[in-house]
C-alpha cells in the first residue's frame, strides 16, 4: 500500500476533490490498495458525512443515502416489504462481515474479480490502459459473453446494482463544484470498448450521495444467484426479475442479469417480448434465446451461455408459479 | 531411563484396557480449547518480541531463468526499509515431508513464477510491504518452457509399478468392465494460518518462532538450510493454524527470517500473504488416472488397473502415490498399477491431506459405482464381494480391518435400501435427488516417537515432547493416555508440545502422530508405574492406579505420599518394526451421500452424508470426529469446489486467494454423521490405535461423485464436478 | 497519525502510519493477537471483530477510521475461567480444531445472534418479513463469512445451535 494522506470529509464539498480517493466502507478499495491495484495519494474518509438515511420521496419512492450500509439496506422493513428483489440481491453478496461496512454508494464502484486485474505482474488493460488484456486468451471462467470488447472481457461482480438495475433506480452524483445530476443506475456502468479503465459514469471529484427507487412496483421479486460455492462467492450468473402476472399473462417484466457483462444487463426488447404474453417455457426460450443472440464465450466461460439461459427459464418460470397465485 | 520398543510382534495384550481411570477414548474437551475460544493461543505471528523488523517476500515473476533485482539502491532508500535481501540460501520451495535436509536452495535462480527471490525488511509491515511492491526485476526469462503434465515426457516411478498376471486379457475376457480415464485438479491446503516465521539470534543460537507440523524435521532442515549445527535451532511452534501438509517441511519465510535477523542483529517476523502462500507452498498435484476394472458375471474383479500422471518440478522427490490404497482394498488376480510424473514449472508439489488416498480412492470409488451399474449389483455389495483374504500382491495378512463392518453400519445409518434406483427418478421441485456412495481406505504408518513423563511429588503429571497439535487433538489425547496409565484425573495432567527441545515426536503428517506419540507417552508411563512398584513392591499386575491413588493387594497410598517428594521421570521411545512389513496395516471406512443438483443451473448441493471409520483404538471420540468431520469437508471441496487454475502460458496461479479458490463455506456442508467403530489394532502400536486424521478424506469425494451420478445420469470423470461440466447433459439441454 | 482506539472498554492512543489496518493495528501495535490474519483481504472472515456490536473484517478497514467508535475483540467477550456462552459451547462441541478461524467464528456468531435477534433475514430466509427462526441452514448462510479449513462447520452449528436453545 502507498503511503497517503488522510483526511475526513465534514461536508460533502470536502470530499469532491479531483486528485483524491474517497473511502467509505472500504471493503473493496482497500483490498485494492494492498496489492496497489489502487495507489491514490489522498484518501477522503466520508463516514462522517449525513448520508446515511433511508428516506421517502415525495414520489412515493425511498432515496437511500450513500452511506447507508448494505446491511441496514437490506434490513430496513420497507426495502424487505416493497423492493424483495433488492434484499435478496444484498444478502446474497459477500458475507454478513462485508455487508455492515460495504455502503450503497461504494458498492456501485466495486470493481471486477478478473485474476489479471488483480495480478499487478500481468498486464491488464483496466488496471494499466494499453498493457494487454491476458484473460481473453487465460483462464477466463468468470467473465463477460455479453458487450466485453478486444480491450477487456471483465465482469461487474456485484448483486445490489443488478437489483437497482432491475428496479429502475437511480444515482444521485455531486460534482467538485456543487452541482447534482441524476444517473439511471443502468446507466452507471459502462461498457468496456477502448477505455477499460473507466469501470462507470463517474468523474474524478464525483460523489455518490444517494440512490433513488421509485415507487413500489409490486410483483413478484426474485433474485437467484449461481455461483460455484452455496454461499459467499461472485455470481456466475446471477438473474434480478420483478414480475407482474394478471389474467394469465405477463403485464409488467423487468430483468436484470449479473455475471454476464461489465455491467448490470438489462435487455428491454426481451421484456417487451414477454409482456402481455403467456408464461410458458417456449416463450421462456424465445426471451433466451433473444437476450443471448450476441454472446460469445472465450472457452472457459462458454458455459454461461446456457447456463444465463437456463437460469432465466428457472427464474421466470418460478415468477409466473408464484405470479399465479399472487 | 527410557522404555523402547520396536514394534516388531503385536501387542496382545491390551494394557489400555486394563487401566482404570476410565479417560481413553473419552469424548473429553481440549484442554486447550479455552485458550483458543479466547484469543489467547499464541500462534506463530504472535510473540511480540521486543524490537521486530517486519520482513516481506518478493517473488519472481518469471516462470524460469536468472531474476535480478533492477533497483535494489531505491528500495532500499525507501522509507523505513533496513535491507532488500537475496542469498543462495533462499529455498526455492518448502521442504517435503520428513525431508530432515534443506529443499533445494536457488537464490535468484527461477524455476516457477512466485518463488520467493528476495526479502524487503523494514522498520514497519506497511512499509515492507510498499518496498516489497516496488521491486522491478529484470531478470532473463527463459523460453520455451513445460507448464502442461500431459504435454510431457513423464518419468515413470519404478518403485511404484506392479505388472502382475494379465490385466489386457483379463479385460477382454471379463463379463462387465471399465475402463476410464478421470482427471482430478490440483488442491491448496490453505490452512488458515499463513506461514510465518519470527527468526531471533542469541549469538549463535537461533529461536525460530514458526507455524510448523514436525519440528525433529524442521531442525534439520532449517540448520542445513543455514549452514549451522542442529544443536544451535530451537523451534517453537505451540500452537499450529492448520497445516493439512503444507507446514511438514521448512518454507521460504523461516530462512529469509533467519538470515535477515542475523544480518539485523534483530528479531525479523516473515509473514506470507495468502497469496504467497498459493504462489510458493508445496500444492497437491493434478493427477490424470486410467482406471480398468475386470470383473466376472458375479462382480468379482479379475483384474484392476490403476495408472497415473502427476506432475511435480523438476529436483522434488515427491510424487503424489495415487494408486496407494489400490495396492490392497480389492482382489484381482491381473494387476497393473503405476505412477509417472512430468517435470513441469509450476508451484512444486508435496504432501497435501491424505497424500495419494484424496485423490485415488474417489476415482477408484467411482470406477467401482459405474461397475456396480454395469453388473446391477449394489454398490455395497459389490464391495463386499471383493474384499481380498490377503494382501493380493505381497501376500501377508491384513492387520485388523472393519470395512464390512463400515459398509453395513454406513448402509444401515443412511437408509441405504431406500435410496435412488434410477438416475433422474427422484426429483423435488428444481432438484435432482441422487444418493451414492464410496468405501475408505488409507494405509496406516508409525514412526520413531519420543516423549518424557514426569509425574511430580504434588501428584500432577506433565507430558513433554516437540509433537504438535496442528488441531488434531494431541493435547488432549496425550493427557489422556497420560492419565488412564497414571491413574489422574485428567486435570491433574498437563501436555506441553511445540517446542523442540522436548524430546523428539513423529510430528503431525502421514496420521501418525496420535498413534506414535500416544505409543511414546504410554511406554514413558509404564516406566513410571514400574517405579512405583519398586516403591510399593508388588508386581505391576497387581497395580491398580485410579483418582491419584495407588493400590496393590489391599494396601492403598495417595500418589503424594507415595512418592515422598520425589518426581517420576519416564521416557518412552517407540520404533515402527516387523509387524510394519509382516501384515498390511490400514483404516478402512464407508461413506454414504445425498445429494440435490439443480435441473436448471447444475448446483450441487450435499444435503446428507454418513462416514463410518474403523481406526484401531479411538483416544478420544470428540476430536477423532472431528478429523472425520474434517476429513469429509475436504472431500466435498474435492468434489465440487477446489481447483487450483494455471495460466498456460506461464503456470502461474491464477485464482491465487481465498475468494477464487474455493474451500467450502459452511452452508456446503450439512450436519455430517460420523461413527467411530469399536477397534482393536495390536499389529499397529502398543495402545491398538492407528491414524485418523486423513482418512475421512480418503473416498469422500467419490461418494459425492456417485450421488450426483445417481441423480443425474451425468458421469463427471474431471473433478472438482463444478456445474459447467453438468449443464450441457442435464434435462432440457 | 495519532487515533484513540476504544477497545474492548480500555482507551488505547494508537500512534501508527495511516495504511495501519485495524488488524494491524490490534495485532502489531497493541498485543491483541486474538484477531488472526488469514487472507488480509476479507475473504476468511478469521478477523472478525465488533464495532458497535456489528461484525466487522478488521482487515478491510483502517485504525484511523475507528476513532471514536466502541470495537470489541475476542479478548474482551470472555477469559479462560470465564467464557462467553459462545465461547463454551464452541469448547463443550469441538466447534474448532486448529484454533485459527476460531475468534472469528465466535466474534461473528456472537454478532449474528444479535442481528436475528433483530429480525434481519438472510439470503435463505424463505419470508424477508418474517422473524427468522435459526435453524442449521439459516446459522450456515449467516456463518459462511467465516471460512474454517479444518472442516469444524458441522460442530460450530451445533455449538451455535445450543447458545440459541439457551436464549430462546
Amino acid at each position: 500500500m502507498k503511503p497517503f494522506d488522510y483526511r475526513r470529509a465534514e461536508s460533502p464539498s470536502d470530499a469532491t476533490d479531483a486528485g483524491a480517493r474517497i473511502i467509505a466502507g472500504g471493503t473493496n478499495l482497500l483490498d485494492l490498495m494492498k496489492l496497489e491495484i489502487e495507489r491514490p495519494d489522498t484518501l477522503i474518509d466520508i463516514n462522517r458525512l449525513d448520508l446515511k438515511a433511508i428516506e421517502e420521496t415525495e414520489e412515493g419512492g425511498l432515496r437511500i443515502g450513500a452511506l447507508v450500509t448494505n446491511s441496514d439496506c437490506a434490513a430496513d422493513p420497507r426495502i424487505r416489504r416493497d423492493y424483495g428483489v433488492l434484499a435478496r440481491a444484498i444478502l446474497a453478496g459477500a458475507s454478513g462481515q462485508l455487508r455492515n461496512k460495504a455502503t450503497t454508494g461504494g458498492n456501485l464502484c466495486q470493481r471486477t474479480r478478473c485474476g489479471y486485474f488483480y495480478d499487478t505482474a500481468m498486464p491488464c488493460n483496466k488496471r494499466d490502459p494499453g498493457s494487454g488484456c491476458q484473460a481473453k486468451d487465460g483462464f477466463n471462467r468468470i467473465h463477460a459473453v455479453l458487450g466485453a470488447s478486444e480491450a477487456c472481457i471483465a465482469t461487474y461482480p456485484g448483486d445490489m446494482a443488478v437489483a437497482m438495475t432491475a428496479l429502475d433506480a437511480t444515482v444521485e452524483i455531486e460534482s467538485k463544484g456543487g452541482e447534482t445530476r441524476i444517473v439511471p443506475v443502468a446507466d452507471f456502468h459502462r461498457l468496456p470498448g477502448d477505455t477499460p479503465e473507466r469501470d462507470n459514469v463517474l468523474d474524478p471529484g464525483d460523489l455518490i450521495t444517494a440512490v433513488t427507487l421509485p415507487p413500489p412496483p409490486g410483483g413478484v421479486h426474485l433474485y437467484r444467484k449461481v455461483r460455484d460455492r452455496a454461499s459467499y462467492a461472485f455470481a456466475l450468473v446471477s438473474v434480478a426479475a420483478v414480475v407482474t402476472i394478471a389474467d394469465g399473462r405477463f403485464e409488467r417484466v423487468a430483468l436484470a442479469f449479473g455475471g454476464l457483462a461489465h455491467k448490470p444487463w438489462r435487455d428491454p426488447r426481451v421484456e417487451e417480448l414477454l409482456t402481455g404474453e403467456e408464461p410458458g417455457p417456449a416463450l421462456f426460450d424465445e426471451a433466451a434465446e433473444m437476450l443471448l443472440a450476441d454472446a460469445e464465450g472465450h472457452g472457459h466461460n462458454d458455459f454461461k451461455i446456457p447456463l444465463a439461459w437456463r437460469t432465466l427459464r428457472a427464474v421466470l418460470t418460478e415468477a409466473s408459479e408464484r405470479g399465479d397465485t399472487a | 531411563m527410557t522404555n523402547s520398543l520396536t514394534m516388531d510382534t503385536p501387542a496382545e495384550r491390551r494394557r489400555l484396557d486394563e487401566m482404570h481411570q476410565g479417560l481413553v477414548g473419552e469424548p473429553l474437551d481440549r484442554p486447550d480449547g479455552p485458550l483458543k475460544v479466547s484469543g489467547r493461543a499464541t500462534y506463530a505471528h504472535e510473540w511480540n518480541l521486543e524490537d521486530t523488523a517486519y520482513g516481506v517476500l518478493v517473488r519472481a515473476t518469471i516462470a524460469k531463468g536468472k531474476a535480478a533485482i533492477a533497483n535494489r539502491a531505491e528500495i532500499e532508500a525507501m522509507d523505513g526499509v533496513l535491507t532488500v535481501l537475496t542469498d543462495n540460501r533462499f529455498l526455492r520451495n518448502p521442504a517435503q515431508g520428513t525431508a530432515g535436509e534443506a529443499p533445494v536452495q536457488s537464490g535468484l535462480d527461477v524455476e516457477y513464477f512466485g518463488q520467493p527471490v528476495a526479502l524487503v525488511v523494514a522498520e514497519t509491515f506497511e512499509q515492507a510491504r510498499h518496498a516489497a511492491q516496488a521491486v522491478i526485476f529484470d531478470g532473463e526469462a527463459e523460453a520455451d518452457v513445460p507448464f502442461d503434465p500431459e504435454a510431457v515426457d513423464p518419468e515413470e516411478q519404478e518403485d511404484e509399478t506392479v505388472d502382475q498376471g494379465d490385466l489386457d486379457a483379463a479385460m477382454r475376457e471379463a463379463a462387465h468392465s471399465i475402463d476410464a480415464v478421470y482427471r482430478t485438479a490440483g488442491h491448496a491446503a490453505a490452512a488458515m494460518e499463513p506461514h510465518c516465521s519470527i527468526a531471533s539470534w542469541d549469538g549463535d543460537e537461533l529461536t525460530l518462532r514458526g507455524s510448523y507440523q514436525m519440528l525433529k524435521y524442521n531442525v534439520a532442515e532449517l540448520a542445513d538450510a543455514l549452514g549451522i549445527d542442529e544443536d544451535k535451532v530451537r523451534i517453537l511452534s505451540p500452537f499450529v493454524g492448520g497445516g493439512f501438509g503444507s507446514k511438514l517441511g521448512i518454507s521460504p519465510e523461516a530462512v529469509s527470517a533467519a538470515i535477515a535477523a542475523k544480518a539485523l542483529g534483530r528479531p525479523v517476523v516473515v509473514n506470507m500473504a495468502r497469496q504467497q502462500v498459493f504462489d510458493a507452498i508445496l500444492r497437491r498435484s493434478e493427477t490424470r488416472q486410467h482406471v480398468r476394472l475386470a470383473a466376472d458375471e458375479d462382480g468379482r474383479l479379475t483384474g484392476i488397473g490403476h495408472e497415473a500422471l502427476v506432475s511435480n518440478a523438476p529436483g522434488e522427490e515427491f510424487a503424489e502415490p495415487v494408486t496407494q490404497s489400490t495396492h490392497f482394498l480389492y482382489a484381482g488376480e491381473s494387476r497393473k498399477l503405476g505412477l509417472s510424473i512430468a517435470r513441469i514449472h509450476r508451484t512444486p508439489a508435496g504432501s497435501v491431506r491424505a497424500p495419494g488416498e484424496a485423490v485415488g480412492m474417489p476415482v477408484l470409488e467411482c470406477a467401482m459405482d459405474e461397475l456396480a451399474e454395469a453388473a446391477a449389483i449394489d454398490p455395497v455389495e459389490l464391495r463386499k464381494r471383493n474384499i481380498p483374504e490377503r494382501h493380493p500382491e505381497e501376500d501377508i495378512p491384513f492387520s485388523s480391518r472393519k470395512y464390512v463392518e463400515a459398509l453395513d453400519e454406513g448402509a444401515r445409518r443412511f437408509g441405504w435400501d431406500k435410496r435412488n434406483r434410477h438416475p433422474g427418478g427422484l426429483v423435488e421441485g428444481e432438484w435432482l435427488i441422487g444418493h451414492g456412495m464410496a468405501g475408505a481406505s488409507r494405509v496406516n504408518m508409525l514412526n520413531a516417537a519420543e516423549a518424557r513423563v514426569t509425574l511430580s511429588a504434588d501428584g500432577h503429571a506433565t507430558v513433554e515432547t516437540d509433537m504438535t497439535d496442528i488441531g488434531t487433538g494431541t493435547y488432549a489425547i496425550l493427557s489422556q493416555v497420560a492419565g488412564e496409565m497414571l491413574g489422574l484425573p485428567i486435570d491433574k495432567v498437563e501436555t506441553k508440545l511445540g517446542d523442540s527441545s522436548f524430546p523428539k515426536g513423529p510430528g503431525s503428517g502421514g496420521s501418525w502422530g496420535a498413534s506414535s506419540s500416544g505409543s511414546a507417552v504410554f511406554l514413558a508411563c509404564e516406566e513410571i508405574r514400574k517405579a512405583i512398584c519398586e516403591r510399593l513392591d508388588c508386581e505391576e499386575s497387581d497395580l491398580t492406579l485410579k483418582d491419584g491413588t495407588a493400590t496393590a493387594g489391599n494396601r492403598s497410598l495417595p500418589l503424594a505420599d507415595l512418592l515422598g517428594g520425589d518426581d517420576l521421570v519416564g521416557e518412552g521411545k517407540i520404533e515402527p518394526g516387523k509387524t510394519g512389513e509382516e501384515c498390511a496395516q490400514a483404516t478402512y471406512g464407508a461413506y454414504f451421500c445425498e445429494v440435490a443438483v439443480n435441473r436448471y443451473t447444475g448446483e450441487t448441493r450435499v444435503r446428507r452424508m454418513t462416514g463410518v471409520f474403523g481406526a484401531g483404538r479411538i483416544l478420544n471420540r470428540k476430536t477423532a470426529t472431528s478429523q472425520c468431520l474434517g476429513g469429509i469437508t475436504w472431500g466435498i471441496g474435492m468434489a465440487l469446489t477446489e481447483e487450483l487454475v494455471h495460466d498456460p502460458r506461464d503456470g502461474h496461479i491464477v485464482n491465487r486467494d481465498l475468494a477464487e479458490y474455493h474451500v467450502p463455506v459452511n452452508l456446503d456442508v450439512p450436519q455430517i454423521d460420523i461413527v467411530l467403530l469399536d477397534e482393536r489394532d495390536d499389529a499397529a502400536s502398543p495402545i491398538q490405535a492407528k491414524g485418523i486424521g486423513e482418512l475421512g478424506l480418503c473416498g469422500a469425494a467419490g461418494a459425492v461423485a456417485n450421488a450426483i451420478y445417481n441423480a443425474t445420469g451425468i458421469r463427471v470423470r474431471n473433478f472438482p464436478i463444478t456445474l459447467d461440466k453438468l449443464i450441457g447433459e442435464l434435462p432440457g439441454s | 497519525m495519532e487515533t484513540r482506539l476504544s477497545i474492548n472498554g480500555d482507551t488505547h492512543m494508537l500512534d501508527a502510519d495511516p495504511r495501519t489496518t485495524l488488524l494491524d493495528a490490534l495485532r502489531n501495535h497493541l498485543g491483541l493477537t486474538g484477531s488472526k490474519k488469514g487472507c488480509d483481504h476479507g475473504q476468511c472472515g478469521a478477523c472478525t471483530v465488533l464495532i458497535d456490536g456489528r461484525r466487522i473484517n478488521s482487515c478491510l478497514t483502517l485504525a484511523c477510521m475507528h476513532d471514536g467508535q466502541e470495537i470489541t475483540t475476542i479478548e474482551g467477550l470472555g477469559e479462560p475461567g470465564n467464557l462467553s456462552p459462545l465461547q463454551a459451547a464452541f469448547v463443550r462441541h469441538d466447534g474448532y480444531q486448529c484454533g485459527y478461524c476460531t475468534p472469528g467464528q465466535i466474534c461473528s456468531a456472537t454478532a449474528m445472534l444479535k442481528e436475528a435477534e433483530q429480525g434481519w433475514p438472510s439470503y435463505v430466509s424463505d419470508d424477508l418479513d418474517g422473524a427468522p427462526a435459526l435453524d442449521g441452514e439459516e446459522i450456515s448462510e449467516r456463518m459462511s463469512g467465516n471460512l474454517c479449513r479444518c472442516g469444524a462447520y458441522s460442530n460450530i452449528v451445533d455449538a451455535i445451535t445450543q447458545v440459541v436453545g439457551e436464549r430462546a
